[in-house]
């Protein structure tokens, strides 16, 4: 499946995954993550069920600290 | 394009909320005053320390002070006739609603991550509508350009994502001004959008 994952183009073996097994697969490794699927907010129990399909625009955004 | 006085008399009218007075929270506050915000909303429970002046917009006579309280200060000597609304409180899930609800736009300005997405959690669910500006990843020195603004729908953020400040790796005013102000232009870009 094609998806936009943090606006840049990403093709993925298979039809359909959980985020989180996009973060596994991406490597995603900090803790503190803002999760939009289509401009949705996605919280951290709904990683395991929500599911991404071929066209869907992922945002998956570090929170680090510093300011 | 307008000239300042015609953007200024739209932003004017505008409430910012700025959610932390560290590096991000100061900076961008003093930028937002000096183009002409309207009022600002601004919530912080620290006080001035030694360590904040390598970026924070305070003074060495300050240490010891309460962050909203100097910052006021500072502010009003940029433009005595600024409406401000400083509040020395933790910013928590139980007074958002009351601190911010009233502005068209809402910073996040925090230092830790974990605060950061208290906040941002709380207006994406509470609030979906309003532009929240946050940022993340500003440790370090140098590789600015790796500084850029990620959207989602009405969430903005800005930085790198990726360099966390801590003991080995500390804020330094250069990055944490360029994404103060990052935030603060956003700002002025979504308060001018479709104006002129």
């Amino acid at each position: 499946m094609k998806i936009m994952l943090n606006n840049r183009a990403e093709t993925i073996e298979g039809d359909v995954f959980s985020v989180s097994q996009i973060m596994a697969i991406k490597s995603f490794k900090f803790r503190m993550l803002v999760v939009r699927l289509n401009d949705r907010l996605i919280k951290k129990e709904e990683y395991e069920t929500t599911l991404v399909k071929d066209g869907d625009d992922l945002k998956i955004i570090h929170l680090v600290s510093g300011g | 394009m307008p000239n300042f006085n015609q953007i200024r008399a739209i932003l004017s009218q505008k409430t910012i909320g700025i959610a932390g007075a560290g590096g991000l929270g100061s900076n961008c506050a003093a930028s937002l005053l000096r183009s002409g915000v309207g009022k600002l909303i601004i919530a912080d429970f620290d006080t001035v320390s030694d360590a904040n002046l390598n970026r924070q917009f305070y003074f060495h006579d300050q240490i010891g002070e309460i962050k909203v309280n100097a910052l006021r200060d500072n502010l009003l000597r940029i433009n005595p006739f600024a409406s401000l609304q400083m509040h020395a409180v933790k910013v928590a899930p139980d007074n958002i609603d009351f601190l911010f609800s009233t502005c068209d736009v809402i910073v996040e300005a925090f230092d830790a991550a974990s605060e950061k997405e208290m906040l941002i959690n709380y207006i994406l669910t509470n609030y979906p509508e309003k532009p929240l500006v946050a940022a993340s990843g500003l440790a370090g020195w140098g590789s600015a350009e790796s500084l850029r603004i990620i959207q989602s729908g009405n969430l903005y953020v800005c930085g790198d994502g990726e360099r966390e400040a801590g003991e080995t790796d500390p804020p330094l005013a250069p990055r944490v001004n360029i994404v103060s102000n990052l935030q603060a232009d956003k700002v002025l870009e979504i308060l001018l959008k479709d104006r002129f």
